[in-house]
């Protein structure tokens, strides 16, 4: 994985003294809290309901166990002994003071991490396939592009005042795994018809109140010109996306009120002046890059059989890993879904064995994933059932992956000060309604995806069941959606009808499973159903 | 009329006040603009030749389209007086002199010692924005100039 | 009753007006009656609380009672966490939120 180098890591330090001089001048009454806000923002350090929250970077979701370990450590250091893993490739810490950020910010600085635009009108922590490196089914591996524009949004002076947030994802795989088409840029590096590998740009898609998928609007951009097609992206958008209205001042917004086209013209307008700026890096940095993300040395006579004679086992292998490129090896995921749990959540002490877990059984390296869980992206297949029986005795062997189970549920309102309802019990009640093997088994994939308010960091759109928590005259109130999907087959989902309370919409969700159940077809998912034959048939068993 | 707290030029300021970007486009000896928010930079490329200072207003902070306008008249060669002016604050200091401006005239002074340490803040940059400093990738590639 | 909730700037801890300085527990808050934008604004201006506002409250036989359930769950703390709340040895702590 990728090192700094003397510049990354003066680049972090500065902005560590940076961060603690901005904190001294609004202590001492230099900065008003108005002033202050966006600079804390753009370090990550929201105010929330009980108190400040940290949201620290994962760059491209990947850690190593070092990183790890120190996540830990500073969730016990500076924060109640845990860690939440949200949808963002991120960790946030939510009992933060802030007079410990800085010190927590340089401790971060000390193993190269660092929580810079987790938040903020910027451009943020850039997102990507977790299984990136490792998957069998990817072209390339996409995290050195990833590094690239890490490097080239991180304090770009032109972008630090945008119209609003900004969200960008790399993959290189056909399978999306980091729902990059609901993201402002979604970048898919791609090979042409003459061998180039490059990249196709997808802009204006996003989920919270106008979810929109988006657009194609350049089908390959050369390599050495990545950098110069983004800044051409961004500064259109900084330039004439809506300022008047917060809730439409996403890219997304000015995608589609200019049109795809008169966007795209816009942009190649922009692009076309900006190759004559000199402001690409040249493939030269590309190519530094890459050889971080070299492949760990394989064992190459690794036996690629697994002894599956130990049946808790055979059914975590099944739900929980996924096919590696290299012959031996396998991606492990470890579930932070246990039934009745707060998804995401993780203790200090397991933050730290799966540090440790990583170093021995991972060459080293961890992943977080969007769903909030946690990836071995390098496991031998001869370890692997030593890794599970670890895993297991610390709580940690959950086999519900992409099940009903494996629910991905915002903070909501017991932690976030956006939240209309909270979202975690309705996730727990959920998950232990469904907690039966034989229930998960037979229900097969189902992403259930819950946010507490239309803001949607729960996803509620992009989920084969979606939940929205709304505030209906004081109380909570929580709205079902069926039929979204991110990845290839990107979808939004549709609301049933009126709202549930908090018990009705656990009902509702198993009347929803079970018209599905009555009306499978061999092979078919719950999604592959719903799209088959439609809203009628939930809407009557659920209301009718 | 604010007054420029920080200038890095030798030359002598423009006297002129600044007019707006619908009288300047008439009033062909004018030699100072003021660009608001929603003012395209653009319109401005046709007169850089007689154009010595052009302001570019922040009524607030947070909008950026000032950065983009200040780096739009630089890419397009213009090298005379470029001042921010408005809601300007010391931890923007840095970043709007990375995207072409060589003069300050906040609404409210700022400090002097905490604008001296933000000027002066970062020791590389990642980006190249074409003002002078050469990015990181430019050093790591031995190309100390301006990439 | 209107009463008065913030953060404290440093912690970023809960706090509730209770006349003369910011408690951490709503049931020293007092009734601001007309007075809360006064207060809030000498207040912020001293650098002892953020992100101030008034809200509606009731009186009951346990308490104050804030009138919205997110005010309940900043007086108490997070419904799934009752650890983490500020009545951890009350089991029955979270029922008083909803």
């Amino acid at each position: 994985m990728y090192k700094y180098d003397q510049y990354d890591q003066e680049m972090v330090d500065t902005r560590v003294a940076e961060f603690r001089d901005q904190t001294r001048r609004r202590l001492e009454g230099h900065l008003t809290e108005e002033q202050f806000r966006p600079l804390r923002l753009q370090n990550g350090l929201y105010l929330q309901l009980h108190a400040y929250m940290l949201r620290v970077a994962v760059p491209y979701g990947t850690l190593s166990s070092a990183q790890m370990r120190m996540l830990g450590d500073i969730a016990d250091k500076y924060d109640r002994g845990y860690g939440h893993f949200p949808t963002r490739q991120n960790i946030q810490y939510n009992w933060i003071k802030l007079e410990d950020a800085p010190d927590i910010l340089a401790d971060l600085a000390s193993v190269e991490m660092h929580a810079i635009q987790t938040s903020g009108n910027c451009i943020r922590n850039i997102s990507s396939d977790q299984y990136a490196g490792s998957a069998a089914d990817e072209l390339i591996d996409p995290r050195p592009y990833a590094e690239l524009l890490r490097q080239w949004s991180s304090f770009h002076p032109e972008f630090l005042a945008l119209p609003r947030k900004f969200k960008i994802a790399v993959i290189a795989s056909k399978t999306d795994r980091a729902a990059m088409k609901l993201h402002d840029i979604g970048i898919e590096i791609v090979r042409n018809d003459k061998g180039e590998i490059g990249a196709a740009f997808y802009v204006g898609g996003g989920m919270g109140r106008t979810p929109m998928i988006a657009p194609l609007i350049r089908e390959f951009v050369p390599l050495d010109q990545l950098i110069t097609y983004s800044e051409a992206c961004l500064r259109v958008y900084n330039r004439y996306g809506r300022r008047d209205n917060k809730y439409k001042a996403r890219i997304k917004i000015l995608v589609h009120e200019l049109g795809k086209e008169e966007y795209t013209r816009q942009v190649e307008e922009e692009f076309t002046h900006l190759l004559t700026q000199g402001i690409e890096p040249p493939l030269a940095e590309l190519e530094r890059i890459k050889t971080y993300f070299v492949d760990p040395p394989f064992d190459l006579d690794a036996a690629d059989e697994l002894d599956r004679s130990d049946p808790d086992f055979a059914l975590w292998v099944d739900n929980n890993c996924a096919p590696h490129k290299q012959k031996g090896y396998i991606i492990a995921t470890v579930s932070l879904k246990p039934a009745g749990g707060i998804p995401g959540d993780a203790s200090a002490d397991q933050i730290r064995l799966m540090a440790n877990l990583a170093k021995e059984y991972s060459f080293d390296e961890l992943r977080v994933t969007h769903a909030q869980n946690i990836v071995y992206p390098h496991v031998r297949k001869a370890d692997l059932h030593a890794l599970w029986q670890k895993l297991e005795d610390a709580g940690l062997g959950t086999a519900n992956l992409d099940s009903i189970g494996d629910i991905i549920a915002c903070p909501g309102l017991d932690y976030c000060s956006l939240a209309n309802a909270r979202s975690i019990p309705v996730a727990q009640k959920i998950s232990e309604r469904f907690a039966a093997q034989d229930r998960l088994d037979q229900i097969g994939e189902l992403k259930l995806k819950i946010s507490g308010c239309i803001n949607a960091c729960g996803h509620h759109h992009a989920g084969h069941i979606g939940i929205l928590g709304v505030d209906r005259k004081g109380t909570e109130n929580y709205q079902l959606l069926l039929g979204g999907c991110e990845g290839a087959d990107t979808s939004l989902g549709q609301i049933t009808g009126p709202g549930f309370s908090e018990d009705g919409i656990v009902d509702a969700v198993e009347k929803a499973t079970g018209v599905y159940l009555a009306n499978k077809q061999e092979g078919e998912r719950f999604l592959d159903t719903y799209r088959r034959i439609g809203m009628t048939p939930f809407k009557e068993a659920i209301y009718g | 009329m604010v007054e420029t707290q920080f200038r890095f030029r030798d030359d002598e300021p423009v006297a002129d006040p600044a007019v707006t970007v619908d009288a300047f486009g008439d009033q062909t000896n004018a030699a100072a603009v003021r660009l608001e928010p929603g003012d395209d930079a653009r319109d401005l490329l046709p007169y850089l030749d007689r154009l010595r200072l052009v302001e570019v207003n922040f009524p607030a902070w947070t909008d950026g389209r000032g950065y983009s306008a200040a780096r739009v008249l630089r890419e397009a060669g213009y090298a005379g007086e470029l001042r921010a002016v408005g809601d300007v604050l010391i931890d923007q200091l840095s970043h709007l002199r990375r995207c072409g401006f060589d003069s300050f005239a906040p609404q409210a002074a700022l400090d002097p010692a905490d604008a001296d340490a933000a000027f002066n803040r970062w020791p590389d940059v990642y980006q190249a924005t074409g003002d002078g400093r050469p990015a990181i990738w430019a050093k790591r590639h031995g190309n100390g100039a301006n990439g | 009753m209107k009463i008065l909730t913030g953060n404290d700037l440093k912690t970023g801890a809960v706090t509730w007006w209770d006349g003369s300085s910011w408690s951490l527990h709503v049931e020293d808050a007092v009734d601001v009656g007309e007075h809360s934008e006064t207060i809030i604004a000498e207040e912020e201006a001293a650098r002892r609380v953020i992100s101030a506002y008034a809200i509606d409250a009731t009186v009951t036989a346990e308490g104050v009672r804030p009138a919205h359930i997110k005010d309940r769950i900043r007086a108490l703390g997070p419904t799934v966490r009752p650890d983490l709340t500020l009545k951890p040895s009350d089991p029955n702590a979270g029922n008083w939120v909803i």
